[in-house]
């Protein structure tokens, strides 16, 4: 059972322009085996959340905690965070030239278990893992996301969630970018893992599509960097419907 | 010795002579000796007592004293010095280490050629023969604990398949400053890579042209330069016969706050070089703050018939979304960096066909870059 425990969290960028606040209050808890859907409007920092839970560089925490079963996240490195069981599925993953995708998840599984899986049962975990999402075998030996299309991009994120087995994933708009075939895969490879993993999910997107495949048990509204609005999977319809023009007001704020 | 006239174009050697006399003492000013740190080799334009680079013989490898050498390769490979040192290393070097891959000759092991000096400074003068048909892998292991004023003539003739890999590791102490001319006969293939670790100095000037129609050329580079390093690469090929093929690919890995590569890629097509294809690349790759890499590709056309021109130079930062994606997986950011450094050599390295030099190469690289790491990490636990 494990919970990360976002309190009250704000962070802030700096640019060229200076420094711009982005999150201003963030108080959301995700539980074991519970999925917390984040939605809002572009621009209203439900990504910068992700990123700020992970660990990206490019953000200053200036007020909050983020805790992970009693442990101040925000004191972790980025490596270290994932380590302690948390996983972002990227919206853009980076490629990265000349690192084979079977190195690759190779060396992160070796950095998460703290030891290298051995090789036949890794091969068969990968493959199993592969043939889920259904993933050419060939797959395996191309580099990490290089000339990947979207589709391609969004399953190797979630093979990645699958065989690193985090406590708790977030999913950073995994349904852009995706056909209806491809999100249909991509949602069956997360719900399975939810199922076997019972991992808590922190799903963050504008589209209510994704919704219809992924059942969240709690829906929230993002908007002017905090939680505007909270309530069951019901709230999405009502967003579907509606769309965030009634939030708008607050985006300013 | 009468001085030749090279051929006019802008990126041709001016003057092509082995008497020292007609090559002037570099100043720095010079196009060609520009980016180089000339007050530091000065000793390199001098004449003077020298030492001697030398190979231990084996079925290939054969030194000759060179008042007996009949400069063969030499005149196959129509090869006359294009500067001050190469004309001093032709006019004093005592002794010639050639090697000799006789025609129709496939040599399936590895033709490794351990080349050594003694105190000081040495002349290296190597001559290198692919007979007709013959193909053979040539690795030239250089010396680093010395300094090398060096030249190596090679000349493939027609048909021949030949690779040479030259390895520039060991302590980062010594001053290497090479020729090559290199000449590709009639559907010829060289592959010419050089890996460059060690040394304070290495400047290294490759010079191909072809024979024949029908030639391949492609000439490799992996470098890393770090602290008060600095290498420099200067490629001359000359596109003078039609259906010939010039790929040249360097790449390399700054880090340190005074490393220094410089890259000179010069290609001319010549009017009668129709259907050619030519293309040369330059990637560096800086680990931090502080290093400069130089980079220059020029491409000069006399004859718009070609089947393909073209070059690309690129020099950037560590990205560091790169970095954040590994991490983001669990990986350290030492591990990461690593692994980034790999993946930008694997271009280059994916051409040594050979699986056990491939490995040697990269591990030697791993063990610069410090990369037990990942190897240990992936390996221990395998039965």
């Amino acid at each position: 059972m494990s919970t990360l425990q976002i309190t009250d969290l704000h962070a802030s960028v700096v640019t060229d322009a200076g420094e711009t606040a982005i999150l201003k209050g963030v108080d959301l808890t995700v539980e074991s085996g519970r999925t917390q859907a984040v939605m809002g409007p572009n621009g209203s920092g439900k990504s910068t959340l992700a990123y700020v839970i992970a660990g990206h560089p490019k953000y200053t925490v200036t007020q909050g905690s983020i805790v992970l079963d009693g442990e101040d996240v925000l004191d972790m490195s980025v490596d270290e965070r994932a380590r302690a069981g948390l996983f972002l599925a990227m919206q853009y993953p980076v490629e990265v030239p000349g690192v084979s995708v079977s190195n690759f998840l190779r060396t992160s599984a070796t950095s998460i278990r703290g030891e290298a899986p051995k090789l036949r049962t890794w091969i068969a975990e990968m493959k199993e893992a592969m043939a889920g999402l259904q993933m050419d075998s060939t797959f395996a030996e191309r580099n990490v996301n290089e000339g990947f299309s979207g589709g391609e991009k969004k399953r190797h994120e979630i093979l990645q969630m699958s065989l690193l087995k985090p406590k708790i994933a977030i999913l950073d708009e995994t349904d852009s970018g995706l056909d209806v075939d491809a999100l249909r895969v991509v949602s069956d490879g997360v719900n399975q893992f939810r199922e076997d993993s019972g991992a808590g999910v922190l799903l963050i997107t504008h589209y209510t599509r994704i919704l219809r495949y992924i059942t969240p048990d709690v829906v929230n509204v993002f908007a002017g960097g905090r939680i505007v609005e909270t309530g069951g999977p019901k709230l999405a319809e009502v967003l579907e419907a509606d769309g965030y023009e009634r939030f708008a007001d607050l985006s300013t704020a | 010795m009468s001085t030749v006239q090279a051929p006019p174009s802008d990126l041709a050697p001016r003057i092509l002579s082995n008497d020292p006399g007609d090559h002037g003492t570099p100043h720095g000013r010079e196009e060609e000796w520009r980016f180089t740190p000339v007050a530091k080799l000065s000793d390199f334009f001098e004449s003077g007592q020298r030492g001697l680079v030398t190979a231990v013989e084996s079925e290939f490898v054969t030194m000759t004293p060179a008042e007996r050498n009949s400069s063969t390769v030499e005149k196959a490979a129509h090869w006359v010095a294009s500067d001050l040192p190469s004309a001093l290393v032709r006019t004093h070097a005592s002794s010639v280490v050639s090697v000799a891959i006789p025609a129709e000759r496939k040599v399936d092991e590895i033709v490794v050629v351990d080349l050594a000096g003694s105190e000081g400074l040495n002349y290296g003068r190597i001559e290198i023969c692919a007979g007709a048909f013959s193909k053979a892998t040539i690795v030239l292991r250089l010396d680093m604990t010395t300094d090398v004023s060096g030249i190596v003539v090679t000349d493939v003739a027609d048909q021949a398949d030949l690779t040479v890999l030259a390895l520039y590791d060991g302590p980062r102490t010594s001053r290497h400053v090479w020729q090559w001319g290199t000449t590709v006969g009639r559907d010829a293939s060289f592959l010419g890579l050089a890996i460059a670790l060690g040394g304070s100095i290495i400047r290294l000037r490759q010079n191909v042209r072809y024979a024949g129609p029908g030639g391949s050329a492609e000439l490799l580079g992996a470098f890393l330069a770090s602290d008060e390093q600095f290498q420099e690469f200067r490629i001359f090929v000359d596109h003078s016969e039609p259906h010939c093929v010039s790929n040249v690919v360097f790449k390399g890995a700054l880090s340190g706050a005074h490393a220094h590569t410089v890259w000179i890629g010069d290609v001319v097509v010549r009017r009668e070089a129709v259907g050619i294809e030519t293309y040369e690349l330059n990637r560096n790759l800086l680990l931090n703050d502080g290093p400069r890499a130089d980079s220059v590709p020029n491409l000069e056309l006399e004859t718009g018939d070609v089947v393909s021109a073209g070059h690309a130079s690129a020099t950037g930062r560590f990205d560091d979304e790169q970095l954040f994606y590994l991490q983001s997986r669990g990986i350290s950011e030492e591990l990461a960096r690593q692994l980034v450094v790999r993946g930008f050599f694997v271009e280059v390295l994916d051409k040594v066909k050979d699986a056990d030099l491939r490995r040697d190469v990269i591990r030697r690289i791993e063990e610069r870059i410090g990369m037990d790491a990942i190897e240990q990490q992936l390996t221990g636990v395998d039965a």
